[in-house]
């Protein structure tokens, strides 16, 4: 198994975070993992994006230009990565601030309104983990166990007493997540 | 500290493994993308735990005089920078070398030339085996393409370093320091001890005690006929590096037409498009270079021998290549692919420049 | 002569009656120095020197040497020694008494070294408070390379590179380093003095063991300036040359005491100095 995702959208947005909680996940379940981040001026406040690799092999690169998994969270990242998930792959997205669909036919798309979901339900800061719960309900690469490893080994301690809030907003995007094209 | 497994960046990885591997001190300026390993060691505190120094510095001029200072009383001290920083220690990496100082300096490179870029490039090969500063004299430069290399690179650059009583340089780039994997951390090598430090760098200025002549550290000599002679010392530690410290990988080279040589992360990029181009039913081999100086000429040549071609491919305008032509005295097609300017080629890229300029 | 045989003379001309009234430090080692008659070089080692040795410090030193005339220090102190690039000097000071903490640790530098190149690290390792001693010699040239303009030549003084004299217009002014620093926090004794006669040579020597006491007292930095002439770049006699240097270095870099224990002394006007740069007419 090797899964390659890009995971992309607005700096603030929690997107390094949500990728480096998914892969310590993979680490405690023992996986090969990859987290290559863009950096710089783009952290400032622009777009952010990160490459998370999970996969049972030693991982060549850790830069790749296709990608299994797509998980869009603002339409300047739609617009840029819509095209880099390979044939068959998957793109998930969030519809908020969405203008223009994706358009691909030979690829799953689903949507999750987590943002929406999160500012309803005034757990904001948690709004990452929802898109994440999206993600693992459609590809459950990591058992449920490690990803609360993952999460003890992302957070710093003083905040581990958010943890639970976190398990739950992964459960909320597991409910969350909706087919819009499914091959 | 005992082993742990954990996830962790490149920078992280530089800055945990100094406070592992008993370094006494740490002199650094910031700049992307190396800054966390500075931030790292800020945060971990190191002089309250094995009692390392850390300080940050007023210039990278003044973090590698630092080191100089440091390094020169017998003790582990290293500093880390990136490409333009790197630049403005040159200077002092040549007095460095000229005094015989073992110490680490670490490169994260980024675009260049100028202020450049701050993404990830591999463009000061030339700086870091060719130079950099004046005189005849080299770096032992490791080429890290994991963030457990980085992490293990720094315990193999003391014992490299205070061996030959020489500079070591581990040359990475912006994508090994940014990108977060794998790591299995070491136990903890503690500092040198008094006895130890006295044992391990007999030559160090640390207060001359009554029976021995004073130490002087210096790369001076006004004697040009003694000069020539420290010089035929300093080529003949080089070649022994040459002879005993090259270190390299070979992946799917037995039965390869074509290979690949690169390093760092250009070596994890061809790593993948070596495996598109195995699925394609295309025989392509990687040669993965570790130290760049010594660079594994021999190895390469053996290799070289039973293949139809070469492509090199760095984040550079070509630089690398030039030692791969020499390897093999041009003996075989040799082209160069590269992205630069802080631009990161695709494995597909890679595989379309196989094809289009050695297969064809 | 080695420092055994002087011993065994020395003693020997006690036994004859002979009275002790100057001997060489056995901190200096018996190379013969390469500096110029005259120059202020060899009294101010000769000073560091007695220093160590009066307070039985000699196997705790680390000394610092700079690029300039007095870049092969390290041949004549009897103690552990490391040469700088130019101007680095105290970067290495910090970091040698930063992991060797019960070391006395000072640098030795010309203006050129100090004042020129090697400014921002003089002015840092000041500003941080380094426990180290800087010892700063300062004769307005650059001596090593030939004569040419350092940061302190004075207005009118003509040099290699200023062969009409220094002009404000083109060369900007006289580089009062030693004020400068002594408006750092980090600086705790700040002092010029000048070794031109015996009286002058007595203060010098009182300043710089001061300077090394407050190390041991881990006081913070200690910089000594010692006006000295250049006889060979200044193209004078050595007698000729201090009289110069009286005449002319001392209205611009007065000499005396300006920063004790951590703070300014009353009577110096740094302020004043700021603005005021005496003409100085060479011939």
């Amino acid at each position: 198994m090797t899964e390659e995702i890009i995971i992309a959208g607005f700096g603030g947005q929690g997107v390094l975070s949500m990728g480096k909680i998914l892969a310590y996940s993979g680490v405690m379940q023992d996986k090969e993992v990859s987290w290559m981040p863009s950096y710089g001026p783009e952290m400032r406040g622009g777009t952010a994006n990160v490459s998370v690799i999970i996969s049972d092999e030693r991982i060549s690169s850790p830069i790749i230009n296709t990608f299994d998994t797509a998980i869009i969270l603002n339409q300047q990242s739609l617009d840029k990565f819509e095209h880099s998930v390979k044939p068959g792959g998957l793109l998930i997205y969030d519809p908020n601030g969405i203008t223009h669909e994706p358009t691909r036919k030979d690829i799953n798309i689903y949507k999750i309104a987590a943002t929406a979901k999160a500012q309803e339900l005034g757990i904001s800061k948690v709004f990452n983990m929802v898109v994440l719960g999206g993600f693992l309900k459609l590809k459950p690469i990591v058992d449920k166990q490690y990803i609360h490893e993952g999460l003890e080994h992302s957070l710093p301690q003083r905040h581990w007493n958010l943890i639970p809030q976190n398990e739950e907003a992964i459960e909320i995007g597991k409910g969350l997540i909706e087919p819009v094209q499914v091959l | 500290m005992a082993k742990e497994l954990k996830l962790m960046k490149g920078n992280e990885a530089i800055a945990r493994a100094m406070i592992a591997s008993g370094t006494d001190g740490y002199f650094g300026y910031p700049i992307t993308p190396q800054s966390e390993v500075m931030e790292t060691l800020m945060a971990e505190k190191p002089w309250e735990d094995t009692g390392m120094v850390v300080l940050q510095a007023e210039s990278e001029m003044a973090s590698i005089n630092m080191v100089y200072g440091g390094a020169a009383t017998g003790k582990k001290v290293a500093t880390s920078s990136s490409s333009p920083g790197i630049s403005l220690m040159q200077e002092g990496l040549t007095y460095l070398a000229g005094a015989e100082i073992p110490c680490l300096v670490v490169n994260v490179m980024r675009g260049g030339p100028g202020l450049g870029t701050i993404q990830p490039s591999q463009s000061d090969y030339f700086q870091s085996v060719k130079g950099g500063g004046h005189g005849d004299y080299q770096l032992y430069t490791l080429a890290p393409a994991s963030v457990q290399e980085m992490y293990d690179f720094v315990f193999d650059a003391w014992d490299i370093a205070f061996k030959y009583r020489n500079p070591v340089l581990i040359l990475s780039d912006g994508a090994i320091g940014q990108c977060m994997e794998k790591l299995y951390t070491r136990d903890y090598v503690p500092r040198w001890t008094e006895e130890e430090r006295r044992k391990n760098a007999p030559w160090g200025t640390w207060g001359k005690p009554a029976n021995r002549p004073h130490n002087i550290i210096t790369s001076l000599e006004l004697d040009s006929a003694r000069q020539e002679v420290f010089n035929h010392k300093l080529q003949a530690k080089y070649a022994e590096m040459k002879e005993k410290e090259v270190r390299y990988e070979m992946l799917n080279c037995e039965d390869a037409e074509y290979i690949i040589v690169a390093y760092g992360s250009s070596s994890r990029i061809a790593m993948k498009a070596m495996q598109m181009a195995r699925e394609k039913g295309i025989k392509v081999g990687l040669f993965r270079l570790i130290t760049l100086f010594p660079f594994p000429s021999k190895q390469l040549a053996e290799v070289a021998k039973h293949v139809k071609g070469i492509l090199c491919v760095e984040m550079s305008a070509g630089q690398m290549i030039e030692d791969v032509k020499l390897a093999t005295n041009c003996g075989v097609k040799t082209e160069h692919f590269g992205r630069f300017g802080g631009i990161i080629p695709t494995p597909t890229e890679v595989l379309e420049a196989l094809e289009n300029k050695i297969i064809k | 002569m080695a420092n055994t045989d002087i011993e065994a003379r020395k003693q020997e001309l006690l036994n004859q009656g002979y009275t002790e009234v100057y001997t060489r430090t056995k901190v200096l080692t018996d190379a013969v120095m390469h500096y110029c008659p005259g120059c202020g070089h060899g009294t101010t080692h000769r000073l560091v020197a007695e220093v160590i040795d009066e307070m039985g410090i000699q196997d705790q030193v680390v000394g610092v040497s700079p690029v300039g005339c007095s870049v092969l220090a390290y041949n004549y102190f009897d103690v552990d020694f490391q040469e700088a690039a130019h101007g680095r000097a105290p970067a290495l000071a910090t970091a040698i008494k930063r992991l060797n903490p019960d070391t006395f640790v000072f640098t030795y530098q010309g203006d050129g070294d100090l004042a020129a190149i090697g400014t921002a690290e003089t002015i840092h390792a000041c500003n941080r408070g380094e426990n180290i001693t800087m010892i700063f010699v300062n004769n307005g040239i650059y001596g090593m390379t030939g004569g040419q303009m350092a940061p302190t030549t004075l207005i009118g003084m003509k040099s290699a590179t200023t062969p009409y004299g220094r002009r404000v217009d083109l060369n900007g002014y006289p580089l009062r380093i030693t004020e400068l620093i002594s408006t750092l926090p980090g600086t705790y004794y700040v002092t010029r003095q000048s070794v031109q006669t015996p009286a002058a040579v007595r203060k010098a020597k009182a300043a710089i063991r001061k300077a090394f006491e407050n190390q041991k007292l881990k006081k913070g930095l200690s910089f000594v300036e010692i006006l000295s002439n250049c006889n060979s770049g200044w193209k004078m006699t050595p007698v000729q040359a201090n009289k110069w240097m009286e005449d002319n270095m001392m209205p611009n870099y007065p000499v005396g005491d300006i920063k004790v224990d951590g703070k300014l002394v009353d009577n110096v006007d740094v302020a004043r100095l700021a603005v005021d740069h005496p003409l100085t007419v060479m011939q």
